[in-house]
């Protein structure tokens, strides 16, 4: 599941566990109700702790993508382990979302 | 020994996480590396997740996963007795989904075709469609 943070000045959305399609429709609610609250334009999916994601998981972060860029806001990503990296890489959405350290 | 894992339960996105790992665990006696079983479970995420989302509309229905090793190879057969597709061509295509606005990423093929060795899709003569997919597990990754 997912739980967004504030910090310094960015939203953290923090995935822990597994993110495919039976919690799908949680967590993009989730995250919607946080990206449509806040005026902060910074955010970050910190996937530290997301052990795993299949394509369901690229189809809710670009639909967020749409959700935020609309209010003129920048995505990032953090911190995906080897397994989740590997998905995001042949999607090709690091070029939308690129990939910072922390 | 010739070990086989024939496995059938009901289309639920619930019974995505078990199908992966019961396949990921089939594959142990294999030595797979993590990566490999990291591709398998991708893989099979991917097939199930097509069944759970496009195979049945809003009727129920059973997903068939089947398994078994032969020379280092590990052949998976994902099932589904739903409508199939109609264009198989164009739905192995990258990008293309045919969930509309439903915020699909439309790469779940390319990811089977990517992650593993060999990918094969057919509609079944008795309705539904089978997904082939196997691995290399010799190949080092």
């Amino acid at each position: 599941m997912v739980e967004a943070e504030n910090k310094r000045d960015a939203v953290y959305f923090k995935f822990v566990g597994e993110l495919d399609e039976s919690c799908a429709l949680k967590v993009k609610d989730y995250m919607d109700d946080v990206i449509e609250d806040t005026k902060i334009k910074k955010f970050v999916m910190d996937l530290k702790k997301l052990t795993f994601m299949d394509s369901t998981g690229i189809g809710i972060l670009i639909g967020r993508y749409k959700k935020i860029t609309k209010k003129n806001g920048v995505v990032f990503i953090t911190d995906p382990q080897p397994v989740v990296d590997k998905v995001l890489t042949l999607s090709g959405i690091y070029q939308i979302m690129p990939k910072i350290e922390e | 020994m010739d070990n086989r894992l024939y496995i059938k339960v009901p289309a639920i996105s619930e019974n995505e996480a078990f199908l992966r790992n019961v396949v990921a665990a089939f594959c142990v006696p294999l030595n797979p590396t993590v990566e490999q079983i990291d591709d398998i479970k991708t893989a099979v995420s991917e097939a199930v997740t097509n069944c759970v989302v496009h195979a049945y509309g809003k009727e129920k229905g059973d997903i068939e996963v089947e398994a078994y090793a032969k020379d280092g190879v590990i052949h998976i057969r994902v099932t589904d007795f739903g409508k199939g597709i109609t264009d198989i061509k164009k739905a192995v295509s990258p990008y293309f989904t045919s969930a509309g606005e439903a915020e699909r990423a439309g790469i779940g093929f390319t990811v089977m075709k990517t992650f593993m060795d060999g990918l094969e899709v057919f509609n079944n003569p008795s309705g539904g469609l089978s997904v082939n997919m196997w691995k290399n597990m010799l190949k080092e990754v």
